[in-house]
């Protein structure tokens, strides 16, 4: 029988502002708990909450790069439920008219690209912090993140497939860094996702939905999806039915289970929030955030290749995060003549090696202007492009310049023709066997005297050099 | 307009007793069966209310204003431990 997976993404985004969304307490990763909270976010009786502009600002510009329509009038309601992480009994989200409505995201395919569909990015406040582990019958609250602001992104459930899930993720987290909307940093569940997953055979009506929760990385969500097509398919066909509920995804085991717990809560009861009027934005507000926009990532990859002529590839490496397209511009200013060469050494040989040590560019020993100096020692034939990478590996160990570790290690290159000819001269006296049968005819071996001439000289001889003198002194 | 009150009672986190529950829920009806009322007026080319006052939304700033006041604000919590609430086990 043939399956069609059917997938749809809600991915909480917490925008990155100095203050909450509602207050003027600090939103700071790690503070001691319950240290950034006031009336407002502990939901004490009688306070009043009062928007941060800064997240309808963010909000409108994620809107706008996901070509999406403004809503310049939105409007806030109430989700109610309890949890003693939510301090009001009420979340302060927007359900009828969010600020953003109607976008979209392509996605890179097998065959192409596909377009996901944006249904609507609404603001709204997150909860706090519940603590179980290793407590006795109590629970610990740490309010700090109660009030943080989240945009959540809801797809159309567009996706076919747990891959297609996780492309669209990526996109979106590298398009949320780019706009500096998020720090997007999954470990700090600043990049939450939950998967509304369902089954059915081709041509049929959208089958009964489950949504997973608890999904905090790019490899969990994959495997969560997968686990949970392969749950439904194999209930199906066994005669049963997909009921509609909340799975929880335990990375640790590679299974969900039904929390059921959640399925009265369901009913959020939502109505509108008196104590907020109505958003409204104009159509001015917009334009002047629209005229601020980055450069997204899809427009930096083209002009990398165009501007610098790089590889699709070496473009779409270098213009993953604007922390490496930026340090690959710095390259670049510091060695112009050869952007592609920057390109290589950068994409190849330097992040390489980074990600041997676990490392992001922000942390590389080696700076661009010390990289951009190896360049130089290539371009003017000081070194081979061979003796350059032990010196980059020098230069990542000592953080020493690369003029620094040519000097200390004595690999200048060698392009003094007397200096090779002493070489080539004392090889062709080592060798008068293979000279013989060279000068016979035997051309193959023209390659084994550039081997001993290159080995004699510690691979410090400028290849070209050694070539062109070969030809010459082999002739006798 | 029939209601489930032990559910509305439940998602309130109220306890009814039967007897409550029975007294409830034909006065929860009747206040539903008035306000039902209102889909009897025409309301077409009416906007939709989003709020009684039209006032602008006040605008604030992203800058810190509150600084850490937790000593005073937990002193109003039942039960606090190192600067966290502790309430009744919540996990299923």
């Amino acid at each position: 029988m043939n399956w069609e997976t059917v997938i749809g993404l809600e991915v909480h985004v917490q925008v990155n502002t100095n203050t909450k969304a509602f207050c003027g307490c600090s939103t700071a990763f790690g503070a001691e708990p319950n240290t950034q909270t006031c009336p407002v976010c502990l939901g004490m009786p009688g306070q009043l909450p009062v928007l941060n502009m800064e997240v309808a600002r963010k909000s409108v510009l994620t809107g706008l790069a996901i070509n999406a329509t403004i809503n310049l009038e939105s409007k806030f309601d109430r989700k109610n439920y309890f949890y003693p992480d939510l301090p009001k009994g009420y979340q302060i989200s927007q359900f009828p008219l969010p600020i953003v409505e109607h976008g979209y995201l392509d996605i890179p395919v097998a065959d192409g690209e596909k377009r996901i569909g944006i249904t609507r990015i609404h603001i709204e406040e997150d909860a706090g912090k519940s603590m179980h582990e290793g407590l006795d019958g109590v629970s610990h609250i740490d309010l700090n993140r109660s009030g943080v602001p989240l945009m959540e992104i809801v797809s159309e459930p567009d996706m076919r497939s747990a891959d297609e899930a996780v492309a669209y993720l990526k996109q979106l987290h590298q398009l949320v860094r780019f706009l500096d909307v998020s720090g997007a940093d999954m470990e700090k569940g600043q990049f939450r996702c939950d998967a509304n997953v369902s089954v059915r055979r081709f041509g049929e009506a959208l089958g009964t939905r489950a949504e997973l929760k608890n999904l905090n990385s790019f490899r969990f969500i994959k495997q969560a999806i997968d686990y949970e097509v392969a749950r439904q398919i194999e209930l199906i066909e066994d005669g049963g039915q997909v009921v509609q509920e909340t799975r929880l995804f335990d990375s640790a085991k590679g299974e969900s289970r039904s929390m059921r717990s959640k399925e009265e809560a369901h009913d959020y009861r939502y109505f509108p929030e008196p104590d907020l009027p109505p958003l409204r934005i104009s159509q001015e507000e917009v334009d002047g955030i629209r005229a601020g926009m980055p450069e997204l990532p899809g427009q930096l990859r083209e002009r990398f290749e165009s501007e610098f002529g790089l590889s699709s590839y070496d473009a779409d490496v270098l213009s993953q995060t604007l922390d490496l397209a930026g340090w690959y511009e710095s390259l670049v200013a510091a060695h112009p003549s050869d952007p592609k060469r920057c390109a290589n050494w950068m994409a190849n040989e330097l992040l390489g090696r980074l990600k041997e040590q676990g490392k992001d560019i922000a942390d590389s020993p080696v700076s661009a202007q010390d990289l951009a100096g190896l360049l130089d020692r290539i371009a003017d034939n000081t070194i081979s492009g061979k003796i350059a990478k032990d010196v980059l590996d020098a230069m990542m160990a000592t953080g020493e310049s690369a003029d620094a570790v040519i000097e200390s290690k004595g690999l200048k290159q060698v392009s003094d023709s007397g200096a090779i000819d002493t070489l080539i001269l004392q090889i062709m006296a080592d060798n008068p066997g293979q000279l013989e049968q060279f000068r016979a005819g035997k051309d193959k071996l023209f390659g084994f005297f550039v081997g001993q001439v290159m080995k004699a000289s510690k691979g410090q001889a400028n290849p070209g050099m050694v070539n062109q003198r070969l030809q010459d002194l082999l002739k006798g | 307009m029939d209601i489930d009150v032990h559910k509305v009672a439940m998602l309130s986190r109220i306890r009814l007793t039967d007897d409550e529950a029975a007294h409830l829920g034909p006065q929860l009806s009747n206040i539903l069966g008035y306000i039902e009322q209102l889909s009897e007026v025409n309301t077409e080319g009416v906007v939709p209310t989003a709020h009684p006052h039209d006032v602008a939304m006040p605008q604030r700033v992203d800058a810190v204003t509150n600084a850490n006041r937790r000593d005073a604000l937990q002193a109003v919590a039942p039960n606090t431990e190192s600067g966290l609430y502790v309430v009744p086990k919540v996990i299923e």
